[in-house]
């Protein structure tokens, strides 16, 4: 049998039904690439051999049995640290979380796991998801498969770099201002943000609770929509869950086929600090695209240019709240707890010792922004831009079906290179940002590789709020055109990466 | 003038329940100034009619039904406690010596 990692998940579940391969067997191919690439890569926090080969044999067991499976039952996936799993240690890649293990699975992990779908492990990420590059980890950088020296986006980069390793066919990340999106930009791998409320926060450790949304990562955009299926759709435990069927997110990547779709390409993302490479493949696409009969206009969103300012204050402002619970005494690290200082004080010690220079950040910022005296100027003036950003979204879905813009100003940078200036690393998400505080539904595709550096370049799509189908449907498109110019997917020109035994 | 002082940046890390250093007082307090540079870019935006978003979607309060559900047990509770005591969490005391 050829190489069990190298096939999408579709294919791994065709092996399976037709009786080819075992989800033992795949499951176990897995670990062993983990186990050879995974030192140079650090996509994984923790691996959960035992655990995940259990989960194989008991779906084994049920296909041999003749039972009912899901349509993803036995395929492995690697599990951003974010969200909890029952007995499995839970980092969100903070110090302050070292060692933690949640006494509950998470929704998505819950789906998960009623789906037959195997978790293999826990992926790295920036702490609190807060950052572009997996530099704010507690447990070190993880590295992009293309290139070694380079970062492989944030905050989901372990699960970004597992899939382009080859490490799993699947990933779950979570999207708060582009941390599934600009990670599967930067890996040339397809990355989804669904619509917010389409996917459950519930075990998800909250960043910013008005735009945190879990979503699928994936090397193809079927694979893609099989998992959104497998994870989306009402939570009665997450208050803001869409209580509405799920979109036929699988039907249209299926389909692709984007003849008469009006595609809008937003003027206002591209231009001045966007790299030539990304744009020309970006524009490329667009031609691709109208080639194939979709009618392409420009389409302005005049507030998209404080969208960035906007989110740097809700964003922090909601987590300076949510982080709060941090506090030294139900769970997590305690320090300094030595029978002469007050609660306060442990507290206090606890979190300089527990959190990382971005956290603090943030949280800092997040209580300047909501202090008296300052919470209309900034947070109540961000809110007001939300609403501007939304409108604008909804004026341009008045004449097109779905805009379009670069996902990343930029490839994926080296390592180091803007770790200690805020602002540069906080550029990374321009493009991504909007869909979040307007809630919609947004997803990046590979589209191909920028002159300058030979890096992957991604393919932005954003859509109405529960049109989540529309991002497939015209990913799925690019997909297979690019892949007949290119004879497969952009990750088979990925460089094979060296192996340990 | 910055727009944000040291001294406040320590305040507000007091009122944050984070202990700073010196050296990164040092080092955070010119960064939140760039930063509140950038943000305070909201201010050019003209929106005094505009009413604020504060979710993306338009919901209401969300009730369940109140009937009983299968919850934690103590001890999954006290799991990850970093200290326990007669099956309840131990706590630094909380009052200050006068």
């Amino acid at each position: 049998m050829s190489d069990l990692t190298r096939k999408t998940a579709a294919e791994l579940a065709e092996l399976m039904t037709s009786g080819q391969a075992s989800s033992v067997e795949i499951t176990q191919a897995h670990l062993d690439r983990i186990a050879a690439v995974d030192g140079d890569v650090h996509a994984f926090l923790h691996v959960d051999t035992e655990g995940a080969l259990a989960q194989a044999k008991a779906v084994d067991e049920k296909r041999t049995a003749g039972q009912q499976l899901s349509p993803l039952a036995g395929v492995p996936l690697a599990l951003k640290d974010v969200l909890t799993q029952e007995g499995v240690p839970t980092t969100a890649g903070s110090k302050i979380l070292e060692g933690w293990k949640p006494p509950y699975d998470s929704t998505v992990v819950q789906r998960l796991k009623a789906a037959g779908i195997v978790i293999l492990g826990k992926t790295n990420m920036d702490e609190f998801a807060m950052g572009s590059s997996t530099e704010n980890s507690a447990y070190g950088t993880t590295h992009n498969p293309w290139d070694l020296a380079r970062i492989p986006g944030g905050s989901g980069g372990g699960s970004s770099a597992a899939i382009s390793a080859y490490e799993a066919p699947l990933a779950i990340g979570t999207d708060t201002g582009g941390s599934i999106r600009q990670p599967g930009a930067f890996t040339g791998t397809v990355g989804v943000k669904p619509t917010y409320g389409g996917t459950s926060r519930y075990g998800l450790i909250a960043l910013a609770s008005s735009l945190d949304t879990p979503g699928p990562c994936a090397r193809t955009t079927l694979d893609a929509a099989l998992l959104h299926e497998a994870i989306a759709g009402y939570d009665p435990m997450d208050s803001t869950s869409i209580n509405q069927p799920v979109p036929a997110v699988v039907e249209a990547a299926r389909n692709g086929d984007v003849a008469g779709l009006r595609i809008g390409v937003v003027k206002e993302l591209g231009g001045e600090g966007y790299q030539p490479g990304v744009e020309a493949r970006f524009h490329e696409a667009v031609e691709l695209l109208t080639k194939l009969g979709a009618e392409v206009v420009e389409v302005s969103c005049p507030h998209f240019e404080y969208a960035l300012p906007a989110y740097y204050l809700i964003l922090p402002s909601e987590a300076s709240s949510n982080l709060a619970k941090f506090d030294a005494m139900r769970y997590g690290l305690r320090v300094g707890d030595d029978g002469t200082n007050s609660a306060e004080k442990v507290t206090s010690l606890t979190r300089e010792a527990g959190f990382g220079a971005e956290v603090k950040r943030r949280i800092i910022l997040g209580t300047h922004a909501l202090s008296s005296g300052y919470y209309d100027a900034y947070y109540g003036q961000a809110q007001k831009v939300r609403t501007l950003i939304a409108r604008d979204f909804a004026k341009a879905y008045e004449q097109v079906d779905v805009l379009v813009s670069p996902a990343t100003p930029t490839t994926a940078f080296a390592i180091g290179d803007r770790i200690d200036d805020p602002i540069a690393m906080y550029k990374n998400d321009l493009c991504t940002i909007p869909s979040n505080l307007a809630g919609n539904a947004a997803a990046s595709f590979p589209c191909g590789l920028a002159d300058e550096d030979g890096m992957p370049v991604g393919f932005h799509v954003m859509a109405p709020v529960m049109r989540d189908d529309l991002c497939y449907q015209v990913g799925a498109a690019l997909e297979s055109a690019l892949a007949e110019q290119w004879g497969g997917v952009l990750m088979t020109k990925a460089p094979e990466l060296e192996v340990t035994r | 003038m910055p727009s944000i002082t040291r001294e406040e940046v320590a305040h507000l890390a007091r009122l944050a329940r984070i202990e700073l250093s010196d050296d990164e007082l040092d080092h955070l307090a010119p960064q939140l100034d760039q930063i509140i540079g950038l943000v305070g870019q909201v201010s050019q935006v003209a929106a005094d009619d505009i009413p604020p978003t504060s979710h993306a979607l338009p919901l209401t309060n969300v009730m369940r039904a109140d009937e009983n559900v299968p919850c934690l047990t103590p001890e999954q509770a006290l799991s990850g406690a970093p200290a326990q005591e007669e099956q309840r969490f131990r706590v630094p005391r909380i009052l200050e010596e006068d």
